[in-house]
């Protein structure tokens, strides 16, 4: 377990974090690049900060779980474990090749580390639900679970009956965080099936709203602090993020949902994240 | 030809559910993590009485067999023994998919019982009456499918599914059929039994339908008719041996189960013998339609899932096959 990383070192990983996305994307030849890009902050914030975790034992008795229901979104986790040091850098240009640990969508069996296989959409909060009543049942206070959901997925009626189950039992060590990116793959989500208004939603189905800035690392680690001080309810944190966070031309087009950048888009994209959009000079250049 | 390891009397009767029932309170006793759901059919799946004992260890998930599997597989992730149970036509019927990934993908060890299989539901009609389950259930890697023949067994199996550390998949039946077995008969996950020893034509059975096949067994030996039953309860993994041995012994073989003969009992059967040792065969089940109303008994007549279509279709391939080979 490596020591908290301040809010700057966080930005910069979230930062390199991009980077890797976008060259794993590129070699991998297809794959998701919206979303991950928009949801590095978080991942910095989880890994490096938020989450009590043990890159070298992963199987840790004592270790908080999360569960990513939105397996797509698997290329940011892939790359924040590695930096984490769950598996070497190198590793992560297998993704999604034949006999790779890094399976197009996450399989918990194949890399340490997953706490779930996911893909399918809707069936993460319910899992995550399940471990964090048998750690109630266990008395096992000092864990917590916490699961990402996608906002597309919320169109999964399985998504809403463990929202009704979650308030039902509120285990008390549940945090939900839903990626409000407000895309999915045929389009805009208001267009293809209206998740508006999403926080009604929760409201009514029981749980604690927190609605917050995703790509603000100090928003997301507010948030989640927050979260731990409610009890009375579960808690979701609706994070808004920028689909194609880093990446001027992919920033809010849902076209970059589901493919990945080809060579001379990887080039465009990794010489702006390198400079943080014309910013500073890129030491590659 | 008496019939092996059975009870002398078979004139009690009991739902396979019960056996169920009792298996999980038994159980819960034994080993403190096994835990339980239920979408909202507690009583008619017989969770229960598990339920009233360890209200800490129950969850009622209200009509949401979606999330019913998915919890479970949420508590096994964390090392409990999660039983999970509602009707066989919505768990698995509504939640395969969730089972392929939550469950078997991702390799979690939940126990899915799915009450009320099988037309012998009666008055509840086709929606209710689960014919496919186990096709659907066979289908996957990692899973285990169970399918007991009365409820002493079913409480054997339960108890076994307590300590395997795979995805199983149970299968229950709602009306009371005889209790023919004792504790004493023989069961192991993954083991099938002659429970009647015979020459002529082998009858392979599963679930309700064992002891129609054992009725059909002593009308087929009226006619002199020595019919060897053999007992699958578990359909994956089937026990290849017990069938290919009866099969070489009497080359003729009858399969009965109270599900859809594509892709059940008499597919897996056929996948077998097709392999290893082509026999000529007939598959007793549901011929690719659906239910309907009515009383359990009338029900079974109607669609040939009783002792006297078994023993029809064993005098046919005795006669069709003797007719082919001369």
């Amino acid at each position: 377990m490596g020591g908290k990383l301040t809010t700057k070192e966080l930005q910069k990983k979230a930062n390199d974090i991009r980077v890797d996305i976008i060259r794993m994307l590129e070699h991998a030849g297809s794959g998701h690049s919206a979303g991950p890009l928009g949801l590095a902050d978080i991942f910095s914030a989880l890994y490096f900060h938020i989450l009590k975790h043990d890159p070298k034992n992963p199987d840790w008795q004592e270790r908080d779980i999360l569960v990513q229901s939105n397996g797509h979104c698997v290329p940011v986790r892939y790359v924040t474990m590695a930096h984490a040091g769950y598996f070497p850098k190198a590793e992560l240009m297998t993704l999604r090749k034949f006999g790779s640990r890094l399976q197009g969508h996450p399989e918990r069996l194949r890399l340490p580390g997953l706490e779930t296989t996911s893909g399918p959409l809707g069936s993460g909060l319910s899992q995550a639900t399940g471990m964090a009543l048998a750690l109630k049942m266990d008395n096992a206070r000092d864990r917590r679970v916490y699961v990402l959901l996608s906002d597309g997925e919320l169109d999964e009626g399985n998504s809403w009956e463990a929202a009704m189950l979650g308030a039902k039992y509120n285990p008390g060590n549940l945090i939900a965080l839903v990626d409000r990116n407000n895309i999915q793959i045929d389009g805009p989500t208001e267009t293809v099936m209206p998740l508006e208004s999403l926080r009604a939603k929760w409201e009514a189905f029981g749980w604690f709203v927190l609605e917050i800035n995703g790509n603000d690392i100090e928003a997301i680690i507010g948030a989640y602090d927050m979260a731990k001080a409610i009890v009375e309810k579960p808690v979701v944190i609706i994070a808004h993020t920028v689909p194609g966070k880093g990446v001027d031309f992919m920033e809010y087009d849902f076209h970059w949902h589901g493919k990945p950048p080809d060579h001379k888009e990887a080039i465009k994209a990794l010489h702006e994240l390198r400079t943080l959009g014309g910013k500073i000079k890129s030491e590659h250049q | 030809m008496a019939e092996m390891h059975l009870k002398k009397d078979w004139g009690q009767e009991e739902s396979i559910r019960k056996g169920f029932g009792r298996g999980l309170l038994e159980a819960g006793k034994a080993d403190k993590n096994v835990v339980a759901a239920c979408a909202d059919l507690t009583e008619s799946t017989q969770m229960i009485h598990f339920a009233e004992a360890f209200p800490e260890r129950f969850l009622e998930v209200g009509v949401a067999e979606q999330n019913l599997v998915t919890i479970g597989a949420g508590l096994a992730a964390i090392g409990k023994i999660p039983f999970v149970s509602s009707y066989a036509a919505f768990s698995p019927g509504r939640n395969w998919e969730q089972i392929r990934t939550t469950v078997c993908i991702n390799d979690r060890p939940v126990k899915i019982i799915g009450s009320h299989a099988g037309v012998s539901v009666g008055p509840d009609g086709a929606t209710h009456q689960m014919l496919e389950d186990i096709a659907l259930m066979r289908a996957l890697p990692n899973m285990v499918v169970i399918a007991p023949c009365d409820s002493v067994e079913a409480q054997k199996a339960t108890l076994a599914m307590a300590k395997d550390k795979r995805p199983n998949y149970i299968r229950l039946s709602r009306a009371d059929t005889p209790v023919f077995t004792s504790p004493h008969t023989p069961f192991e996950i993954g083991k099938g039994y002659v429970f009647r020893a015979g020459s002529d034509v082998t009858i392979v059975a599963t679930g309700t339908m064992t002891y129609q096949a054992l009725e059909a067994a002593k009308l087929l030996a009226n006619k002199d008719i020595s019919a060897e039953v053999v007992h699958i309860s578990t359909i994956k993994p089937l026990d290849g041996e017990v069938i290919l041995a009866s099969a070489k012994k009497t080359r003729h073989v009858v399969t009965a189960e109270e599900a859809q003969i594509n892709g059940g009992l008499g597919g897996a059967v056929a996948e077998l013998l097709g392999e290893r040792l082509p026999t000529s065969m007939i598959r007793v089940g549901m011929a690719d339609r659906f239910g309907e109303s009515g009383e359990p008994d009338e029900l079974l007549k109607h669609f040939g899932l009783d002792a006297e279509s078994i023993a029809r279709a064993a005098q046919k391939i005795l006669t069709d096959h003797t007719n082919h080979s001369h």
